[in-house]
């Protein structure tokens, strides 16, 4: 196990900059995951520790060493490839092995460590296949195998689940999060998928533009974003935002009424009042109520996902429970809570705890 | 019976008409198809049909008469053949056989090196190289030929193998060097960065992983260096002056001589003899062939 530190990291492409002066410490044994929109710089960031990409400035640490100019074979870690990259010549066996004959591995300690590898992802059966004779799931294992017989001291994972289908990814979630908890070794894993992140990180960053918005846990990152943007990215269905302009310690939302803030948070001019889509109540009873209509309804099982729009033209979506009787088109009145919100600037920080 | 009886049953029996005149119509156009193809193969295989029945002719035969077959079959033409000359044939095979074996080898590995340095390397001036080596390319052999032998000369490597062997060791033929980069780049450079994680350099990644993967664009590169190389008769022509180190080509022009009978008989059997290795090689090979150029989007 050990600790990574990025310290005023840049990368740029040409005279395009792609991560801007990051910092970032991932303790160890930490399973940190880097979460962003497409081209945010997160796998970018990943390539950089692992030693795929040259850093222009800023040092990278693993343990108490600096990094950058060590090739990726001496930064003793192991990386899981969104393509899983595993060499198409080479039976399972021998691609598990490949890593460690390379480093002059004693052959019976090769064989022990495939072999445990084998047992803990449970592709003992397929050993002598070739990569092509194996489904997406158990490629994925092979090719997790592969990153665990060389005993690291930092796992890396790059999309490692996006071509699975929902089903394996999910198994395949569950999965990682236990052989995180058997190895506790520290990870550093990308994703664009929160849920993933939610529920498999033990901290997010949340990269936006080649800078970190947030590091957190799921729980202060869904429930204290930093700004607008985490709001707006962490949660899914994604939180509601509705524009308001604050006097004091109230708001007035454009359209809808007047909101009581709660204590601790105030404001003047133009504010952003964000509510979660759960968060919301259906009938009367909150701090505000909303007259609106039912525009439609998404029907998912244990719940629904109901889009209502206000007098105002604004749309608002509600999750309310699966048994839940709401039928398109007809009149809705919705509550929302002063406590429950949350309030952003005119620059898009938080505003308040 | 009623109307609407008689109705359905002359439909019924108008449409089996229609379809037996359709299937009429698709077995004439299949079979006009099938003769016109038959008849365009034929004129694309006739040389090499003439060159077989013209190695069992007598010589009078072969520009007497228009018909392919033999009236007497000369299987002699065979025997004498291979030892009309001073040197026999055996030697002229085994001096073809070592030039082309040099030759496919020197190509196979100096212009994968280039082409995985060129795919897959990073150097200062890589696009000024490759546009460089592609520029070659464009250039037809006989503008290089005078140069390359007073270089050669100046060597003292001609009437040497030398002159046609080691070239093909430092990359010589752009063309390989193209379709094997055209190859590699369609292998995923997760590949290579795995390999890297895995403790491979770059020697390592070539050899581990990109050559045992590129085997169709490498036997393509082998055969048609093969081929090539067997057939050339201008190198050989212009490098090799004594009869104990022709190649086959060079042997095959011998028979043709300007001041006494030309045995065309025994020419042509020895040259039915020598495409033998390459339709040899085609026949074994023609799967990787096909399967390498599609593979490197070559056309």
């Amino acid at each position: 196990m050990a600790s990574v530190t990025l310290s005023k990291v840049v990368k740029a492409y040409g005279n395009v900059p792609v991560i801007h002066c990051i910092d970032l410490e991932v303790a160890s044994g930490e399973f940190l995951v880097l979460v962003g929109p497409s081209g945010c710089g997160k796998s970018t960031l990943l390539r950089m520790i692992a030693g795929l990409e040259e850093v222009n400035d800023g040092t990278i640490s693993i343990g108490d060493k600096i990094v950058n100019d060590l090739p990726a074979s001496q930064r003793n870690l192991s990386m899981v490839f969104q393509s899983y990259a595993l060499y198409p010549h080479m039976s399972v066996r021998k691609n598990l092995a490949f890593g460690l004959t390379n480093l002059r591995m004693p052959k019976d300690e090769i064989a022990r460590r495939v072999a445990d590898a084998a047992r803990i992802l449970q592709i003992e059966p397929l050993m002598e296949r070739k990569p092509r004779q194996l489904s997406g799931g158990q490629k994925q294992r092979v090719a997790i195998g592969r990153a665990i017989v060389r005993e690291p001291q930092l796992f890396l994972f790059d999309e490692p689940l996006s071509n699975l289908d929902a089903e394996l990814r999910v198994q395949m979630r569950v999965e990682l999060a236990g052989l995180y908890q058997r190895l506790g070794t520290t990870m550093i894993y990308v994703t664009h998928d929160q849920t993933e992140a939610m529920t498999m990180a033990t901290r997010i960053a949340v990269l936006n533009k080649g800078i970190v918005e947030q590091i957190g846990t799921p729980y202060e990152l869904y429930n204290f974003p930093r700004n607008r943007f985490v709001a707006t990215f962490i949660g899914s269905p994604k939180m509601n935002m509705l524009e308001a302009t604050a006097r004091g310690d109230t708001a007035e939302i454009a359209g809808i009424g007047t909101l009581k803030l709660p204590d601790g948070v105030r404001g003047q001019g133009s504010i952003s009042v964000g509510i979660r889509p759960e968060q919301i109540a259906i009938g009367d009873g909150g701090a505000l109520s909303v007259p609106g209509k039912v525009s439609l309804v998404e029907y998912l099982g244990s719940e629904i996902f109901v889009y209502v729009t206000l007098p105002s033209g604004e749309r608002l979506l509600v999750q309310a429970p699966g048994d839940a009787r709401i039928h398109n088109g007809e009149p809705i009145t919705l509550s929302i809570s002063a406590a429950q919100a949350h309030y952003f600037d005119a620059e898009g920080l938080r505003i308040g705890t | 019976m009623t109307d609407a009886t008689a109705s359905a049953t002359d439909t019924a029996i108008m449409a089996a008409a229609f379809r037996e005149a359709r299937a009429k119509r698709a077995r004439r156009a299949a079979f006009l198809k099938h003769i016109f193809l038959i008849a365009a193969s034929f004129v694309m295989i006739y040389p090499l049909l003439w060159m077989l029945a013209s190695s069992l002719k007598a010589d009078n035969e072969i520009f007497g008469q228009l018909g392919l077959l033999p009236a007497d079959p000369q299987w002699d033409n065979y025997t004498q053949g291979w030892n009309a000359l001073p040197v026999s044939f055996t030697n002229f095979f085994w001096n073809s056989a070592v030039v082309t074996v040099l030759s496919v080898i020197g190509n196979v590995i100096s212009c994968s090196f280039a082409a995985y340095a060129f795919a897959r390397l990073e150097f200062n001036g890589k696009t000024f190289w490759f546009a460089l080596m592609m520029m070659t390319l464009m250039i037809p052999y006989h503008v290089v030929l005078i140069p390359q032998y007073l270089t050669f000369l100046q060597l003292g490597w001609v009437n040497t193998y030398l002159p046609l062997v080691v070239p093909r060791f430092l990359a010589s033929d752009a063309f390989f060097i193209f379709l094997m980069i055209q190859f590699f780049r369609q292998l995923p450079r997760e590949l290579d960065e795995a390999a890297m994680i895995d403790g491979c350099s770059p020697f390592k990644i070539y050899w581990a992983i990109i050559l045992p993967l590129s085997i169709p664009a490498m036997a393509t590169a082998a055969i048609f260096s093969f081929i090539w190389t067997w057939e050339d008769f201008l190198g050989p022509l212009v490098y090799l002056n004594d009869i104990q180190d022709y190649t086959v080509p060079l042997a095959l022009r011998m028979f043709l001589s300007q001041d006494s009978v030309s045995e065309y008989g025994q020419m042509f059997a020895m040259s039915v003899l020598s495409i033998l290795p390459i339709i040899l090689f085609f026949v074994i090979f023609q799967r990787l062939i096909i399967r390498g150029i599609a593979m490197s989007g070559m056309k």
